[in-house]
């Protein structure tokens, strides 16, 4: 299934990306987050939230096809 | 799901404080209003590792944060007598003493706009997708992090 990928703040900096689109058969949060950071091993020295079509969820969460996930590193609104 | 046309929080660069003044002004017709309550945020010239902010670029997951904005204001409204609330935020760059946050909230009474502002201040910091880069004297830069 294909999903949208889109990186802020910190994280686009690390990945040099802001927005891909990701050809997976991985449906958990968990293992997308695995697949995530091996393609972009300084991921793994960052802190970040998932939202899954702008809501925040957790590792368990079963993503469907054509989400936009989004990574989302600490707010600093304000 | 529909989703209503949301507002935009967003504002391109520093507020001003015409635009804060102009804001105010025209609350004048709004006669029921007994109390105003204005939150202005401010990027602070903070030293880290002997280095000074000079600026703050600020970015946003801003369908999201729009989305949170609005959350916010109904959780707001339904939680205290509010005759209106007003919130903007900056993107974009932003220097050290200007206003990068506006929140404007207006009641019959004192009392409730000392907390619903507050209530309304303290969830931007904690729900909102806004990301603050500092930026120091040298061009060199990092991640703020709201405490």
């Amino acid at each position: 299934m294909q999903l949208t990928i889109k990186y802020f703040g910190l994280l686009a900096e690390v990945t040099a990306t802001t927005e891909e689109l990701l050809e997976t058969e991985t449906c958990s949060v968990f293992e997308l987050v695995k697949t995530l950071k091996n393609q972009y091993p300084k991921l793994g020295d960052t802190n970040f939230k998932i939202a899954v079509d702008q809501q925040l969820i957790d590792l368990n969460y079963i993503i469907e096809t054509n989400a936009e996930i989004a990574l989302l590193p600490p707010f600093a609104g304000g | 799901m529909e989703k209503k046309k949301l507002k935009n929080v967003f504002i391109q660069g520093a507020i001003s404080s015409d635009f804060i003044g102009t804001s105010i002004a025209k609350h004048q017709s709004k006669t029921s209003i007994g109390a105003h309550n204005i939150f202005l945020g401010q990027v602070r010239a903070d030293t880290i590792d002997g280095k000074i902010v000079t600026a703050i670029d600020y970015t946003a997951y801003e369908e999201m944060a729009n989305q949170k904005f609005h959350d916010i204001r109904e959780a707001t409204f339904d939680k205290f007598d509010l005759t209106c609330m007003h919130i903007y935020h900056s993107l974009g760059t932003v220097k050290a003493g200007e206003i990068c946050l506006f929140v404007f909230v207006s009641s019959p009474k004192r009392k409730v706009v000392f907390k619903a502002l507050e209530y309304v201040v303290e969830a931007i910091k904690a729900d909102v997708p806004v990301f603050g880069k500092e930026i120091f004297e040298d061009q060199t830069h990092q991640w703020k992090e709201n405490s």
